[in-house]
């Protein structure tokens, strides 16, 4: 068996911020109707937690669900656990209508933490990042420059952002130029 | 800069995460209808400076369709809903007849 490897092996830049490839995690992609008990209960039974409400994520731990679409989740929990995970809400999904794949390998998790993390993502995304109109817990689907990315606050001063594992060189690079120093804009 | 809200996720996403789907509310025209009721349908687009109803992708988003009616003279945005629907609601109907007297959803068809 092959040694598993995240899509940067953890590389760090400290800038403005610090900028880091947040290594393996387990993430499986959940569509569905969020709405169903079935799901709602395959979720709290697999993930750990609940079904986040619209533009939320919540955590326990490593494990936890981030609410993707009306009707998608990003269930995460550690990576050697994704793949009982998947087939323990697969089950527990039994005949309903939904699917759950294991996108782990597929992902990469960034971390941008410090107190001017609002300032670097508001560089690069078109989201309005002033603490009164994201907070930590909202997540927002949104563009990295010209990348697709969600991105979530943990707390006041750490943001996780999740994109395709083919552009985390890319987002890497984006989030190093935004945090390079000289670059403040002391917007917020 | 043109700011639509998603009906579908809340999201107030500006038009760079969204992808413009053309015209919306078009009659299809399959083939057993006229070669000119075809020929409009694929190719005849209003074009009007004012009031106009589209079709939107929230792309960078939760990747829905929906509708919007927006002026495409003063960007104004009148309002977005479902695209579950083959003609604006009544709601979003009124809000235009309050902000542009005379017009009527009839005078679009």
């Amino acid at each position: 068996m092959s040694e598993p490897v995240s899509a940067l092996s953890n590389a760090s830049f400290d800038g403005l911020v610090h900028v880091q490839e947040a290594g393996l995690h387990g993430m499986i992609a959940l569509r569905g109707d969020l709405d169903s008990e079935a799901l709602q209960s395959a979720v709290t039974n697999s993930a750990g937690v609940g079904v986040p409400a619209p533009r939320t994520v919540v955590f326990d731990g490593a494990r936890g669900a981030a609410w993707m679409s009306p009707d998608e989740l990003l269930v995460f929990c550690p990576y050697p656990e994704a793949g009982a995970t998947l087939a323990q809400l697969t089950d527990a999904l039994g005949g309903a209508h939904a699917l759950a794949v294991d996108v782990s390998d597929a992902r990469a998790v960034f971390e941008v933490r410090g107190p001017r993390m609002r300032e670097v993502i508001a560089k690069l995304a078109p989201v309005d990042m002033s603490a009164a109109a994201f907070q930590p817990g909202t997540i927002r689907r949104t563009r990295f420059a010209q990348v697709a990315a969600a991105v979530w606050l943990v707390d006041d001063a750490e943001a996780r952002i999740v994109c395709f594992r083919s552009v985390a060189p890319y987002m890497f690079a984006l989030l190093c130029t935004a945090a390079a120093p000289g670059g403040e804009v002391g917007m917020f | 800069m043109l700011i639509l809200e998603c009906p579908y996720c809340g999201v107030k996403a500006e038009e760079t995460e969204l992808h413009g789907g053309g015209e919306a509310h078009l009659v299809r025209r399959g083939p057993d209808s006229s070669d000119d009721a075809f020929e409009s349908y694929l190719f005849q687009r209003q074009n009007p400076k004012g009031v106009h109803f589209e079709r939107w992708r929230h792309a960078y988003g939760c990747g829905k369709w929906f509708h919007a009616a927006r002026c495409t003279a003063t960007l104004e945005v009148f309002g977005t809903y479902s695209a579950q629907v083959s003609e604006p609601p009544q709601q979003i109907r009124d809000r235009i007849a309050a902000r542009r007297p005379g017009w009527s959803w009839s005078d679009q068809g």
